[in-house]
């Protein structure tokens, strides 16, 4: 693991119970990290030690150069001290207090910051609600405040722990724009906890995908979902995510033209401005293969590129291929016949084919 | 009358924080013996009157274990005194005060201390900012229930501090007594009904404040 420590590194091994977790991953210090694994897999337990709430047996916590947690030196700084934020997926908001006490309640507790007030509510959107009682504010409302009093009390990290999961689908998309700005305006590193895939494609920067108390694998986002061998792809939904910049717009076509990992695409129009970023998703199902650049035809991106990694498909006859270009790639969820007849193998240059249609904007 | 006021007062001001941190530590500590520490606590709720009064007697007499030290120390004597009167009180209502707020106590979602903690509240802070305002209102009810309790307490005050009266003759007490001399019913009577409605006061009281608390704070 990456022992930089200027984000957030975490590294421990506990037990409990029967279950061992032995986990570790780092965080960039203004990225956010998503922990994605299935329930019981240790992530919960990995915020708590993030948070300094549960001591490990053994382990290490930094956050941006100072130790928090070293079992081996001693170390273990009591959660009320560290500064490290977290939301939980029940709020917990004090029933006694109104919304602006509860946002101030840990400003009045901390050194002064530079996380202002004003700032929080208009990010957050709570001006409408600081003088309501939490038992009066909806599921979603109860999370911006849980965050914002997270925020304000100047932590040097946020821990967010599946802060969605106990929302229906129209809160979930009511507040994930919120997330999207909170990650844009504040710089720390926030661990963010969840199950929920198409939350962590949207959020995440860099991802650790936990099973079973373990890391399976840790690395940008970009990264992880483009690789084949992973449990990620085996999923229905599995797909590449790209990282791109709008180029231009071609409005008579009804198109917008996206460059990725040194690759021009078309698709259908998005309502940005050139120059803005635009994260992308590519689902495996969607994307075809050819060893020669086909002529006319209505699929408007042809990708080269390489083939990476073929793996089997465990879930079901196919086969997961990746197609690799400068610093990212697609995978491709293709038959074994296919992968037979044009006889492909790692290294060999192919041609990707992803139908302008079959490419998600994401937020 | 007056006397009855002043030592439950007394008992529940000597004896409420201490049922108070009592009922912290059985609600919320996690420590060998804390089942022991429970039952022990809530013996003067099933012993007999007279057996509390008697071990009071016991440990609190002038020759007793901490009555002897006390007054060769201090000179303090609480056998037969208004201090002895408040002290069996105290250790006969302290079982219903700790229970009541043990029970609030438990009702508090032990998830908001950490989330307090996150936030840089300390131990102390914790319980003043958190646990004592969301138990604030058994806290109260606790206060009330014991003041109306021990308005009542007769067998541990007559066996430890005797029945005398200006110094030891509660309420209960001074009715006992009338109702031993001749002609007395209608003492008795008199003192019985200021005793009813002291009692019932107390309890609507309690009722109205635990409602009018929990419709402000008890909701999420």
């Amino acid at each position: 693991m990456s022992d930089a420590d200027d984000g957030l590194t975490v590294a421990f091994r506990h037990r409990l119970g029967e279950t061992v977790f032995d986990i570790a991953f780092a965080a960039p210090p203004h990225g956010l990290v998503a922990l994605f694994g299935p329930s019981g897999s240790g992530k919960t337990t990995a915020a708590l030690v993030a948070a300094g709430l549960l001591r490990p047996d053994e382990g290490r916590v930094v956050v941006r150069g100072t130790v928090l947690t070293d079992t081996a030196r001693a170390i273990f700084v009591p959660p009320e001290r560290r500064r490290v934020g977290i939301v939980f997926q029940d709020s917990r908001l004090f029933p006694h207090m109104r919304v602006e006490a509860n946002l101030r309640y840990g400003a009045r507790r901390n050194p002064p910051g530079p996380v202002r007030f004003g700032e929080v509510v208009s990010l957050l959107g709570l001006s409408l609600l600081l003088s309501r009682r939490p038992h009066t504010l909806s599921g979603g409302e109860r999370q911006r405040v849980a965050i914002g009093r997270a925020l304000l009390a100047q932590p040097r990290a946020l821990v967010l722990d599946e802060p969605l999961a106990s929302l229906d689908s129209a809160r979930k998309a009511e507040i994930l724009p919120y997330l999207e700005r909170l990650k844009a305006a504040m710089a720390l590193p926030i661990l963010y906890i969840s199950h929920d895939l198409p939350e962590v494609v949207r959020l995440a920067d860099t991802l650790a995908l936990i099973e079973a108390g373990r890391v399976v694998a840790c690395g940008p986002l970009e990264t992880i979902a483009a690789r084949a061998d992973l449990p990620l792809a085996a999923r229905d939904d599995a797909g590449a995510v790209l990282e791109s910049v709008i180029v231009a717009h071609h409005p008579a076509r009804g198109l917008s033209e996206i460059q990725a990992g040194g690759r021009r695409l078309l698709l259908p129009t998005v309502d940005r401005l050139p120059g803005s970023r635009l994260r992308v998703r590519i689902p495996a199902r969607e994307v075809a293969l050819a060893t020669e650049r086909p002529g006319r035809m209505s699929v408007h991106n042809i990708l080269p590129g390489t083939v990476g990694v073929i793996a089997q498909d465990l879930r079901r006859p196919a086969a997961l291929v990746e197609v690799r270009f400068d610093g990212s790639g697609l995978i491709a969820r293709v038959t074994p016949d296919a992968v037979a007849s044009l006889d492909l193998g790692p290294g060999r240059p192919v041609f990707a084919l992803v139908k302008s249609v079959a490419i998600e904007p994401i937020g | 009358m007056r006397l009855s006021l002043k030592v439950s007062g007394l008992a529940v001001a000597f004896g409420l924080p201490c049922a108070l941190l009592l009922a912290l530590a059985i609600a919320r500590g996690r420590f060998p013996g804390r089942s022991v520490l429970n039952a022990a606590a809530h013996l003067p709720m099933v012993l007999p009157p007279v057996v509390t009064g008697w071990l009071l007697l016991i440990v609190f007499g002038r020759y007793g274990v901490i009555g002897s030290w006390l007054d060769t120390l201090f000179g303090v004597r609480l056998v037969f005194t208004t201090a002895g009167a408040v002290l069996a009180c105290t250790v006969m209502v302290f079982p219903l005060m700790m229970r009541t707020m043990r029970l609030s106590l438990e009702a508090i979602d032990p998830a908001l201390d950490a989330a307090a903690r996150s936030l840089g509240a300390g131990r102390l802070d914790r319980f003043a900012t958190v646990t004592l305002p969301l138990a604030g209102p058994g806290v109260l009810v606790a206060a009330i229930v014991g003041f109306a309790a021990s308005l009542g307490e007769f067998g541990a005050v007559i066996t430890f501090a005797a029945n005398i009266p200006g110094r030891t003759q509660t309420l209960p007490l001074a009715i006992y007594a009338a109702l031993q001399s001749p002609g007395g019913e209608a003492t008795a009577a008199r003192l019985s009904l200021v005793s009813i409605m002291l009692a019932a006061c107390a309890l609507l009281l309690s009722e109205v404040i635990a409602k009018r608390l929990q419709a402000g704070v008890g909701r999420r």
